[in-house]
């Protein structure tokens, strides 16, 4: 009785989750402009999503997201790398301010990142646009990139470098050739999350987007709900949406998951040996 | 030595860690083709000169030649020798032949070569056909030869191996030795072999360095350091051994445990306090008394496969370990005896704790950092003295609280009859201690001196 409970509160608990997501999901296969009426099954919203039936404002707004996320992504990935390193390297009192001051971006609001960065473009005189939004986007994904790839760093054995530079390697080649190999899986996860961070981001981007007209999807939409009724076509796009961070999550998941049990069974063969 | 012969002339040099000294003046020459261990418990500064030689960290006084050229300004990768790291320190993202290419490979040779000399190398270590496996998917003696093989693939001149097989099970490490000691022979070169594990010492080096707290005990042969350990320390860890209180009543004549006994040991001059190390397998050990030096009483008895290890309290009351292929009852009276040879000899280091101390009031004196009554002096404050402490006048308190000075216990050596202790202050200053309690390494304790057994002299410019 008590085990059925528990799966009952589970199951409400998953479905009170999803059932916004499940609703769009379904509605975006019929036709209905308006959400709640099923008017038959049709995949005319997706059709007209990638044969430009709708706007051309809205293309330009995927365009955008891609674009910047991407760049974005790729900037921030590398940045994060090189902080990761240079962060697994100091030592004491050092080592733990950059750490905190690394983990502040994360935990203040993004409406507070979103305005403070807003005020430095003004109060520099950078005009805003596609650069603002790259540097803004850049400035809140890099935390997280040092911090998918300081655990693999401290996974690593003590002495990799050290050997890597006893068998010849200039600290150059070390680097290229031994510490990013080694720490390539959390370098592809911080990539991975960057871009899904920078996708899904509305706070920051509203601020730093300027007033040249420049729109992502977030913003898009919601300027579009503003203006009264959302497109029908948004249905559509937010299920793919979905649906395509829902599979990066999986691939970060199982990536993480997959690299766990190997350190597992290299522990119990050195216990063994 | 012949210079032309020494690959590694180590001058003066010191480490400082966060204002410890880890390495204090270390001088050590190493000739070509030697298997030299530098030997020591933890913390002793093996590891740090090992890390100096291989270039990883920077020495902050004195000078690494090697064949002549200062390695100074020499980077690690541009050194002659490769490092066989504690834990492997393997490639995990490269296969078992990429790993041992690693080094070729940098070094631009020939895709043929390089094939060769990976595939003798592996032979050399057993592992041949295992080029293609992933170096996670074997075990740790396996990975340990992959190690070895990826730097000694690269022919160094000085191979440096940081304690290889302490990860190893016994078994294991025992054929590695073997191996280790095979693969020495055959390759020619330097080995600097780093371990804590004496017996490994023992059974692989020509030359065994001690160290202890940065400072070189000894340098020997493994036979030196074992029959003629030149003081407590090295007698203490190398094997088994019973160290003593005694003294030198004449040349080759040494009393100790209450009794005379001959020895060769010649000029330390008469009626001079020494250390006396007996081995426990050179003690003679028989159910007769008579023609016995000395008898005893069996305490204890065990088992240690090839002998039998007991402990026996002499009639002078010291408790000496024995070691005999034949078992003697315990609680039998047993005669004992020692050949002359069998007794080492050693130098006392210090016959009581010496420090120098300012006096802060005419009762009152400081010295190692802590404030001790005296007994009435008629010196004025500021008046520099020599402060001596006998060793069984030093009051240790487990409340340290109570104590005028903190330490902690640093080193115990069982004398027979009693311990003497080294008590390390904050300050590391070494206080040395005999006494009957027994006291845990580490152990955290108050020093206290009562006024009396402080004795002072006033220090002049002559006596200094």
């Amino acid at each position: 009785m008590k085990r059925f409970f528990a799966q009952f509160y589970l199951w409400l608990l998953l479905i009170m989750l999803y059932a916004p997501i499940l609703i769009i999901a379904i509605f975006s296969f019929t036709e209905s402009k308006v959400l709640g009426n099923w008017s038959g099954f049709s995949t005319q919203l997706y059709s007209s999503l990638f044969s430009g039936g709708v706007n051309g404002s809205m293309v330009r707004a995927i365009e955008n997201t891609m674009l910047i996320a991407i760049t974005a992504a790729v900037l921030s990935t590398a940045l994060g790398t090189i902080a990761a390193i240079g962060i697994f390297n100091l030592h004491g009192r050092k080592k733990n301010t950059i750490n905190f001051l690394n983990n502040i971006p994360m935990l203040n609001p993004d409406i507070i990142t979103g305005i403070s960065l807003f005020i430095l473009f003004v109060a520099l005189g950078i005009s805003q646009g596609y650069i603002t939004v790259i540097i803004a986007h850049i400035t809140f994904c890099t935390p997280y990139v040092v911090l998918s790839i300081i655990p693999k760093l401290q996974q690593m054995n003590a002495n990799t470098y050290e050997a890597a530079l006893d068998l010849g390697a200039t600290p150059w080649q070390a680097l290229r050739k031994v510490i990013i190999p080694e720490i390539r899986p959390g370098i592809i996860s911080g990539l991975m999350l960057a871009f899904t961070l920078s996708i899904d981001d509305f706070a920051v981007t509203l601020f730093t987007k300027g007033n040249e007209g420049l729109e992502t999807l977030s913003t898009y939409i919601y300027a579009d709900a503003r203006k009264g009724g959302l497109t029908p076509e948004l249905r559509s796009l937010s299920t793919i949406i979905f649906i395509v961070v829902l599979v990066l999550l999986i691939i970060i998941n199982i990536r993480s998951k997959r690299n766990k049990p190997i350190k597992k069974i290299r522990c119990t063969n050195d216990l063994r040996s | 030595m012949d210079q032309n012969n020494v690959i590694i002339q180590i001058e003066h040099l010191s480490k400082i860690y966060e204002n410890y000294l880890v390495l204090n003046d270390i001088n050590l020459s190493i000739k070509k083709g030697e298997f030299v261990t530098l030997l020591g418990p933890s913390g002793c500064g093996k590891t740090t000169l090992l890390r100096l030689l291989a270039g990883f960290i920077a020495p902050d006084a004195g000078n690494i030649m090697m064949e002549g050229n200062n390695l100074a300004n020499i980077p690690p990768y541009k050194r002659q020798l490769n490092t066989v790291f504690q834990r492997y320190a393997l490639f995990p993202h490269l296969d078992v032949y990429d790993n041992i290419a690693f080094g070729l490979k940098l070094n631009k040779m020939p895709e043929h070569e390089i094939e060769k000399r990976v595939s003798k190398v592996l032979k050399m270590v057993s592992m041949t056909d295992y080029e293609d496996r992933d170096v996670n998917s074997l075990s740790g003696g396996q990975q340990q030869r992959v190690a070895i093989a990826r730097a000694i693939v690269n022919q160094p001149k000085v191979l440096l191996l940081d304690e290889p097989l302490a990860a190893l099970d016994l078994k294991m490490r025992k054929d590695m030795q073997i191996e280790l000691k095979e693969m020495h022979r055959k390759l020619g070169i330097t080995f600097i072999y780093v371990t804590h594990d004496q017996e490994e010492a023992l059974t692989l080096s020509d030359t065994i360095v001690v160290m202890n707290k940065g400072v070189i005990q000894q340098i020997g042969t493994p036979t030196d350091i074992y029959n003629e350990p030149c003081n407590s320390f090295v007698a203490d860890f190398i094997g088994e051994s019973n160290i003593l209180n005694g003294r030198m009543i004449a040349d080759c004549k040494v009393e100790c445990m209450g009794h005379e006994f001959n020895c060769v040991d010649e000029g330390f001059g008469e009626n001079v306090p020494v250390d006396v190390v007996i081995r426990p397998e050179d003690i003679y050990i028989m159910n007769k008394i008579e023609g016995a030096q000395f008898t005893g009483i069996v305490k204890s008895c065990t088992f240690k496969g090839v002998h039998y290890e007991m402990f026996v309290d002499t009639d002078s009351h010291n408790e000496l370990m024995v070691q005999d292929y034949n078992a003697f009852e315990v609680g039998s009276t047993v005669g004992l005896f020692i050949k002359p040879f069998d007794i080492q000899v050693m130098k006392k280091e210090r016959t009581c704790n010496t420090f120098e101390g300012v006096m802060t009031s005419e009762k009152t004196v400081e010295f190692c950092h802590g404030e001790f009554y005296c007994a009435d002096t008629d010196w004025a404050a500021g008046t520099r003295v020599k402060v001596e402490i006998n060793f069984d006048k030093v009051d240790l308190r487990d409340d340290r609280d109570e104590g005028t000075l903190v330490g902690e216990v640093s080193f115990i050596l069982y004398k027979g009859n009693h311990y003497h202790i080294t008590i390390t202050t904050d300050d590391n200053d070494n206080f040395y201690v005999d006494t009957n309690d027994i006291w845990d390494k580490w152990d955290m304790v108050g020093i206290r001196i009562q006024p009396e057994d402080i004795h002072l002299t006033k220090l002049t410019a002559d006596n200094e």
